[in-house]
């Protein structure tokens, strides 16, 4: 908590402005006598990928509840480029089977989309021939390609997403942001995201935050991966996580998880 | 109309009206598992029954305004999280239905047929409730079809509708009205313990033949209108409460429509 200076964004240079999508100043939010967030300073900018990390219970899905105006914070500033477009995947979803809905349904629930606007989005996430499908029988994986697809019907300028992978298989992971990279470049669209993991995020994000209620630190995700804050956060309970990465340890844990002097 | 005088005639129109609204009200509360919410909302129809008698205004709308208010309560509760839903459920639920039975009790002076209100009643159907049912029931419908795809969205995912600009809010303020609209008119045909079969078994039996959310809405208002024809037709033959043969007619359709496979696209 000592490392308050250290977490100071560094906001763009002003002649760039217009590239930034999204930006917020010392933002707050108390819940009651909890503070949920605390003093959130970030920026993603156009064609950027920027991946918020943290334990469970850290705030990530809070934040861009927060990012996206579905909860007004206490304190601090959000600036939005004007009418920017956001395309939302929210945290689980889930459609119960007495619900009959198809994927072209959903696809148009709040727009008028054409069926040839829906049936090109389905096929960029790699989905068209689930096109008629009804959504409770569409595996984690699909399921989560269609609600991507969906999002890209807004032509969106940003893209918010709140565990991407979540009930992915594993290979199906790293599939996944592999595609939401691909997405980035054809949109030219910036990308903030929430994972709980930084392994798998590494490859396919610019910057990572690591969040827990205030950011303990950010960066490029090799170097977030090796600041003392994030091994702090991590260490107790994603040892093996970071195992993936042996070549970047210079300690060893103790069972418990406490970093142990060599 | 000659066949208005006849109380069975009447009791089969208001009926049929009554199924028509609550098929595509009866799928939103299926989809979003409200029916333990509609539950709660009907049984506390009685105290609206009560308050109705004694401040002698159409016991319709003072079962309207009763059941609408436990909702607003209820929605208040659920929004500050501090206890479990089912827990609060439960607990206005039956407090409401047991003040209801006391207050009517206590009105001595008047003459209630207190299993009529419970379990529905074919001759209490007057021309006047005709009235109430077809222009009620054209309102709500008319509602119901200015709010069905904000419904639909919300029902798919809360926040993400929320973030696609539906005032979410609003929307199930909107639905709690028409809930309570549904509950208020088809108290008596199918009675207060029974209200919320009428919404969630044609639908549900309707689940099996459906492959969009308005086929299902349909077919909950066909299996609707069946289930109140034949139990009014039993209920006329064997002289019992039309309400529970109401609701047997529709488990039967329910029961036979699970035999036939879930219907895939």
């Amino acid at each position: 908590m000592s490392s308050n200076k250290e977490t100071t964004v560094d906001f763009p240079q002003t002649e760039n402005k217009k590239q930034i999508l999204l930006q917020t100043q010392n933002l707050s939010l108390l819940v009651g006598e909890r503070k949920l967030l605390s003093n959130i300073s970030l920026t993603v900018s156009k064609g950027e990928i920027v991946t918020v990390i943290g334990p469970n219970g850290a705030g990530k899905t809070t934040l861009l509840r927060v990012l996206l105006g579905l909860i007004p914070a206490n304190s601090g500033s959000i600036f939005k480029k004007p009418k920017l477009r956001i395309g939302y995947l929210p945290q689980k979803v889930s459609v119960d089977p007495i619900l009959p809905l198809s994927v072209s349904r959903i696809m148009n629930l709040t727009g008028n989309f054409s069926s040839l606007q829906i049936e090109n989005a389905l096929e960029e996430t790699g989905v068209d021939s689930l096109k008629n499908k009804p959504v409770f029988q569409l595996s984690g994986g699909e399921f989560q390609r269609v609600m991507l697809a969906r999002a890209l019907l807004r032509s969106p300028e940003l893209l918010v997403l709140d565990e991407p992978v979540q009930g992915v298989d594993y290979m199906g992971e790293s599939e996944l942001y592999n595609l939401i990279g691909n997405l980035r470049k054809s949109h030219g669209c910036g990308v903030l995201m929430v994972s709980h993991d930084l392994h798998v995020v590494m490859a396919s994000t610019d910057r990572v935050l690591c969040l827990n209620q205030h950011i303990c630190c950010e960066g490029q995700p090799e170097d977030v991966s090796r600041h003392p804050e994030y091994l702090r956060l991590f260490g107790l309970d994603s040892g093996s996580a970071l195992a993936i990465y042996s070549h970047h340890h210079d300690h060893t844990h103790h069972l418990s998880g406490d970093l142990q002097e060599e | 109309m000659m066949f208005l005088d006849d109380f069975f005639w009447r009791a089969v129109i208001a009926g049929m009206g009554v199924a028509i609204v609550a098929g595509p009200v009866g799928c939103f509360i299926v989809w979003r598992r409200m029916s333990y919410l509609g539950d709660t909302m009907a049984h506390s129809a009685l105290l609206g029954v009560a308050f109705g008698i004694f401040l002698e205004v159409n016991l319709m709308l003072g079962v309207f305004v009763v059941s609408l208010t436990v909702a607003v309560l209820l929605f208040i509760f659920q929004r500050q999280k501090q206890l479990a839903n089912d827990a609060v459920l439960g607990t206005l639920s039956h407090a409401s239905l047991a003040l209801g039975i006391l207050l009517i009790s206590l009105m001595v002076w008047v003459r209630i047929d207190l299993m009529g209100f419970l379990f529905g009643d074919i001759l209490a159907v007057n021309l006047v409730d005709l009235y109430w049912i077809y222009g009620g029931g054209f309102l709500i419908l008319l509602t119901l079809l200015w709010l069905w795809r904000p419904l639909l969205a919300i029902t798919f995912d809360n926040e993400l509708a929320q973030a696609e600009g539906v005032s979410v809010l609003r929307v199930q303020l909107v639905f709690m009205l028409l809930i309570s609209a549904v509950i208020a008119l088809s108290m008596k045909i199918i009675g207060i313990l029974l209200v919320t079969s009428l919404l969630i078994i044609p639908v549900s039996a309707a689940r099996r033949f459906s492959r969009t959310p308005e086929q299902m809405a349909l077919g909950g208002i066909i299996i609707g209108m069946a289930s109140v024809g034949l139990g009014l037709g039993a209920s006329m033959q064997i002289d019992t409460p039309s309400g529970p043969l109401i609701v047997i007619a529709a488990a039967l359709f329910f029961f036979a429509a699970n035999l036939f496979p879930l219907r895939k696209f």
